[in-house]
């Protein structure tokens, strides 16, 4: 059996797909433009482009604080959250309601306010280097992240079965290593995909905690689009799409795309 | 190896709700005993403060000479089985089974020489390399069983172990559990909700009601010889008559109720009687009849049909009974009956 679609419902399918791929295929279009500005269809072919990024210091500099604050930033929220997370799960009934809310608070206040809090209280206040203040900033932002997903799974997660493992001799510090990490394995995954992704795209709270010779890569953007409007912009989030495409595939082939929707 | 088990005057509380009150019990060497009641009654809290995941406020606990009040659940050696099954999902089912030995330096050939003789018993052995989540219910269980017993504790606690199987599997189950307990002679700890399954397994019953015991007895006696309105309600003496005695003539004894109609009883079925009592009955030790009699004089209320008799509700004075009648003769509703109690389903509750 065959089932009649209505014409309207194809138009309006293409009409979404246009509106969410439209952007990404100009900017595609543009970074391979010869032309000194930002123009589409582009005039010419060229990769010179994609060779600026490289060879722009700035950019060079910007990449690798940019992976440092994604990797330590969510390293440290992963350290953090997961037993944050565990104890929260674990003793929800004794627990008051209110603390599990506390802890995804950073993510209802907006993130501009987060950031002008820690550049006045952690870089103006305490003098905290800018790397480093760069660094809490982007663990904060995450750790709700972590939280949030983490609690997720570990909400399916039965406790007895930790109880069991305790009751056949293993200690609790141990048990939560050899029994209950493992269950959680794909929550913890799915978190460190979602909290590098959102360190990574972060501007609002970098903007206010960045400073002489510490930058992330989209304040560069930012920083380098309000003197250039060359092609380079749009080679850099193409190179940015393809970075997090190339993830999402990775994820796939090795866990399936649905833990991370989960 | 084996050993006997001794609750000595806990008390628990849940926050400041006081959730068990100065219970005391003995587990003997090799004895199965159970603890039956409705969920909230404590039975479980008993259980999680024997293996160690709660903390008595009050009381001890030993198992044979060693005293486990304070000591870590992971160093208590007792073997736990789940209501849930509680298998580790990541684990194969022989590493489920292994886990506890690896937990006591049990070296690698001789820790799956172990746990595959034990899954032989259980008759598991060719599902051994699968994963917990490729097993049914009564499977899993097994498993559960194996992963406890491997270990060869001094003692076995099972959770409701059987109640999330279906009835059929629940019978088999719990002459397997019997049977590997009686061969270990392993002192065993069985807490369920289930009556029959209570009173078919164990050496003894603990009834218990709002964290206390009722009643801790072997099933016979708590079937037979309920010894308060608690217990006796619990194993199906719905019926209960308050009586006062007026004469005694040697082993005969005959009391009236509050509206006057005597009843005699023999203390030679029934066991001594006190002036002041209550007798206890079954819809089924309570017959219904027209032909008069000593009895209850009663109304007769809604019939029902059991198959194998009738039930009536039935009103005796101020009593609301319900008693069975013979199939030969259904009565209708308002039919003043006599109310007979056949002394082999009475009890006689002292005063409390």
């Amino acid at each position: 059996m065959t089932t009649r679609i209505h014409p309207l419902l194809i138009l309006f399918t293409l009409v979404v797909y246009v509106f969410l791929l439209g952007p990404l295929i100009i900017i595609f279009g543009a970074s391979l433009s010869d032309t000194t500005y930002l123009t589409f269809p582009p005039q010419g072919l060229s990769f010179r482009w994609f060779q600026n990024i490289w060879d722009i210091s700035a950019f060079r500099r910007t990449i690798v604080t940019s992976l440092q604050m994604a990797f330590l930033g969510t390293g440290i929220a992963l350290v953090i959250g997961i037993p944050a997370a565990y104890a929260l799960n674990r003793y929800r009934v004794a627990l008051p309601a209110w603390l599990s809310t506390l802890f995804v608070l950073p993510i209802l206040v907006p993130e501009i306010v987060i950031g002008f809090s820690l550049l006045r209280s952690v870089t103006v206040q305490a003098g905290v280097p800018v790397w480093y203040a760069l660094l809490i900033g982007h663990t904060l932002l995450v750790i709700p992240y972590v939280i949030r997903v983490v609690s997720a799974s570990l909400a399916s997660f039965d406790f007895s079965i930790e109880e069991a493992a305790i009751s056949l001799g293993s200690p609790p510090a141990k048990t939560f290593f050899t029994i209950v990490l493992p269950n959680i394995r794909s929550g913890v995954i799915a978190a460190f995909i979602l909290s590098f992704i959102t360190s990574i795209n972060d501007v609002s709270v970098s903007l206010f905690l960045t400073g002489p010779g510490v930058s992330t890569l989209p304040i560069q953007l930012l920083a380098h689009m309000e003197q250039f409007f060359d092609p380079t912009i749009a080679s850099v989030s193409v190179v940015l799409m393809l970075l997090t495409i190339l993830v999402m595939i990775i994820v796939e082939r090795t866990l399936g795309l649905a833990i991370v929707a989960k | 190896m084996t050993q006997p088990l001794t609750i000595d005057r806990i008390t628990a509380h849940y926050g400041t709700t006081k959730v068990l009150e100065d219970l005391s019990l003995s587990v003997a060497e090799g004895e199965l005993v159970s603890l039956l009641g409705a969920s909230g009654c404590g039975k479980t809290t008993t259980l999680r403060l024997v293996a160690g995941f709660l903390q008595p406020t009050a009381g001890a606990i030993r198992l044979g000479s060693k005293d486990l009040t304070r000591l870590p659940a992971h160093q208590r050696d007792i073997g736990l089985v789940f209501q849930n099954y509680a298998l580790f999902p990541h684990l194969t089912v022989r590493e489920n089974v292994a886990f506890g030995l690896k937990q006591r330096k049990v070296a690698g050939p001789e820790r799956l020489k172990r746990a595959d003789a034990m899954l032989d018993r259980v008759g598991l052995a060719h599902l051994a390399d699968r994963l917990p989540a490729a097993l049914s219910g009564g499977q899993k269980q097994r498993v559960a069983l194996a992963r406890a017993l491997v270990i060869e504790p001094p003692l076995l606690m099972f959770d409701e172990p059987l109640s999330n199987l279906d009835a059929k599997l629940r019978i088999d189950m719990r002459v397997e559990i019997r049977q590997l307990q009686r061969a270990n002679g392993t002192t065993a700890l069985y807490v369920t909700h289930d009556q029959e399954e209570a009173f078919s397994i164990s050496d003894r019953v603990a009834i218990m009601h709002q964290g206390r015991i009722m009643q801790l007895d072997t099933p016979e006696v708590l079937y037979q010889r309920p010894a308060n309105a608690f217990v006796a309600n619990f194993v199906g003496f719905e019926n209960l008559i308050p009586l006062k005695v007026t004469a005694r003539n040697g082993a005969e004894v005959t009391a009236i109720t509050s509206e006057g109609a005597a009843l005699t009883l023999s203390q030679d079925q029934l066991g001594p009687i006190p002036n002041a009592f209550t007798l206890a009955t079954r819809p089924d030790g309570l017959q219904a009849t027209t032909q008069g009699g000593a009895g209850l004089p009663a109304v007769l209320g809604l019939r029902t049909y059991l198959g194998r008799a009738y039930q009536y509700q039935a009103r005796a004075g101020g009593l609301s009974l319900i008693a069975n009648g013979p199939l030969s003769q259904p009565l209708d509703p308002r039919t003043a009956v006599t109310l007979v109690p056949n002394p082999e389903q009475c009890a006689i509750l002292k005063p409390e």
